[in-house]
């Protein structure tokens, strides 16, 4: 976590679904990072990808460009994006931002999965 | 009665100082009286506008000033008039955010319609959409200011009870 940057982001592939876990703050130095890790993934093109937000304790506009950007991403290649585990306060940002009903959300990794 | 602000720090428009910047902000509006929620917003909003800053106007050059002050707003719960008897009835902030990079139009400075699902552009909107005003100016000479204030009702059971009167305090030993 150096340079000033405080997420981490973990990735794990089971079968056709890949579960993407940051940790940690994804704002403005951050959304590098996670744009990163989720370009990543997206190129591999699985059929369905979990972003486990449950280890995000904020996210700022960056953080939402980076996931809108990996939905547009999915949607070209069919790929099923979902978020879940996500805190209240940074369910707000979708809320504020009417991303909301854009993506779609499970309050669990379970249901995501299911 | 000093009319200037209670804060105002200088800092670099460098994005590692960002959190900082966010965590003064909330922990100032939690003393205020203003609930978690609001607290998360008033620093969103201002996390938001710093970035913007960065971003737009300083073409993300790190090392450029910007300058952050803070307010309490009259009947607040640092004591100030309007409070009434029983302490403020209102939490109230008045944040200003000041820089000398580029000037812009104010009138030019909008949120992009929500409906183009795409990414980039929120943060204005975000701005207006958590913050009760929100004022972009040019500052004479160089550079914009933008001024955001948010009030937030405290209910009357928990009026008072952010900041202590002075003659309340302990005795020390």
């Amino acid at each position: 976590m150096a340079g000033g940057q405080s997420l981490e982001v973990q990735v794990e592939h089971r079968g056709d679904t890949a579960i993407v876990a940051p940790q940690g703050e994804i704002a403005y130095t951050e959304a590098t990072v996670f744009r990163n890790a989720m370009k990543k993934v997206t190129d591999v093109k699985p059929t369905r990808i979990v972003v486990d937000l449950g280890r995000v304790d904020y996210m700022n506009t960056p953080g939402l460009a980076v996931l809108v950007e990996a939905l547009q991403s999915a949607r070209k290649s069919k790929t099923r994006l979902v978020l879940c585990n996500i805190n209240p306060k940074v369910k707000a940002i979708f809320q504020i931002a009417r991303l909301n009903t854009v993506f779609e959300m499970t309050d669990t990794l379970e249901l995501a999965l299911t | 009665m000093n009319s200037g602000p209670h804060i105002r720090i200088e800092m670099l428009s460098n994005p590692m100082y960002l959190s900082g910047a966010r965590e003064l902000v909330s922990a100032v509006a939690r003393r205020l009286g203003f609930n978690d929620a609001n607290c998360s917003q008033i620093a969103l909003a201002v996390d938001e506008a710093l970035c913007n800053v960065i971003r737009h106007g300083y073409d993300r050059k790190a090392d450029r000033p910007i300058w952050l002050s803070l307010w309490p707003l009259e009947g607040s719960a640092d004591g100030t008039p309007n409070g009434g008897p029983h302490g403020p009835t209102t939490a109230a902030i008045k944040i200003v955010i000041e820089d000398e990079a580029k000037q812009v139009e104010p009138t030019c400075i909008k949120g992009r319609d929500l409906e183009d699902v795409k990414p980039g552009g929120l943060g204005v909107h975000i701005i207006k959409e958590v913050m009760d005003e929100v004022r972009y100016e040019k500052r004479e000479g160089a550079g914009m200011r933008l001024t955001l204030v948010k009030r937030q009702a405290i209910p009357a059971k928990e009026c008072g009870t952010n900041l202590q009167p002075a003659e309340a305090k302990a005795p020390t030993a």
